[in-house]
């Protein structure tokens, strides 16, 4: 039965982890991770009231105690947070580079000398021509 | 380049009478890095914050490309390890239409003079590049590369850090250019060792790499 378990939670990390890792911004991402949170808070105020309800739970699953249980459970939204919130980061990375990638060359004089000419890749709109 | 202030002009005068476009970005550098490239006769391109040596390499490339003149740009690190006599004779193999992509390489003669383990360290990062990308490179990490325009602009890296040397060379593989290695010398001045990668840092970009 332990085993069992085990592999459930296994299991329920790794595809935790990848849902919130694929994707990530979009409001069904979010929307996933606010029910679980819901329901996490929900398990959480369920456990203190009636502790033995969840004993009674971590038995039938063949692990000891309620509390062990609830720790398996933190280890698993733990796993999922530290995942989604490294994708995050990394996004946010990839974005501030890009930023200060642009603000460095738009900044930097033009290879040729002419100040005037827009940039590569620049919109002729952001940049007007002086020239005409 | 990043804090390098006390190097960096005489690097740029060594290039500027064999190259007269050196263009320096500055990764955010707390000195006077940038004004000494910039008195010393480079183009600085300054990165409002330290972003890493892939970021500013990337950043660099772009500046390059803006030229619609450009042939090929040469990455020459900052910290003068490189000699420009190799980087010439990197330029004429690549004008010689031998290759699109010309690297340098450490290992192919016996110039450089290398600490065992380093010598060691990066062998296993060579091998272990040869291994994942089937391009067989002697020293997967060293900064001297001569790059063709037309396969500029197809390299984008994303690694802003140290494992960008990794990255380009996985991105090279996909592209699939004519490549050379050519033997360099890296000098390893006091400076430049006190500056240089720590073995420790081998850890931060099998991290960056793998848990990407």
């Amino acid at each position: 039965m332990l085993f069992i378990v085990q592999t459930v939670l296994v299991l329920a990390v790794a595809v935790g982890a990848l849902a919130l890792m694929r994707g990530g911004t979009n409001a069904r991402h979010l929307a996933i991770r606010r029910i679980m949170l819901m329901a996490f808070a929900l398990v959480a105020v369920f456990s203190i009231f009636f502790p033995v309800v969840l004993t009674r739970i971590a038995q039938a699953l063949g692990i000891g105690r309620g509390t062990d249980l609830v720790l398996y459970a933190l280890i698993v939204s733990f796993m999922v947070f530290v995942a989604s919130t490294a994708q995050r980061h990394r996004r946010m990375e990839d974005a501030v580079t890009k930023l200060a990638r642009r603000l460095a060359l738009d900044e930097a004089p033009h290879p040729d000398g002419d100040s005037t000419r827009p940039l590569r890749g620049a919109c002729p709109s952001c940049h007007p021509r002086n020239d005409g | 380049m990043f804090n390098e202030a006390t190097v960096v002009g005489e690097v740029i005068q060594g290039l500027l009478p064999s190259f007269p476009y050196v263009v320096c970005v500055d990764d955010g550098s707390d000195d006077d890095s940038a004004a000494v490239a910039r008195a010393a006769g480079a183009v600085v391109v300054e990165h409002p914050f330290n972003l890493g040596q892939g970021a500013a390499l990337q950043t660099g490339f772009e500046y390059a490309l803006q030229d619609p003149g450009l042939e090929a740009v040469i990455t020459f690190d900052a910290d003068s390890q490189h000699r420009v006599e190799d980087a010439v004779a990197m330029l004429e193999r690549l004008r010689s239409g031998e290759a699109d992509v010309i690297l340098g390489s450490r290992f192919l003669d016996s110039r450089t003079k290398i600490s065992p383990l380093k010598r060691l360290v990066l062998r296993t990062a060579a091998v272990q590049s040869s291994l994942s990308t089937g391009l067989e490179l002697t020293d997967a990490h060293n900064g001297l590369r001569v790059i063709g325009s037309a396969v500029l602009k197809r390299l984008h890296l994303t690694q802003n850090r140290m494992a960008h040397a990794s990255e380009l060379i996985q991105q090279l593989a996909q592209i699939k250019p004519r490549i050379v290695e050519h033997p360099v010398e890296i000098v390893y001045t006091e400076y430049s060792k006190s500056k240089g990668q720590s073995l420790l840092n081998g850890v931060n970009i099998l991290a960056d790499l793998f848990f990407r």
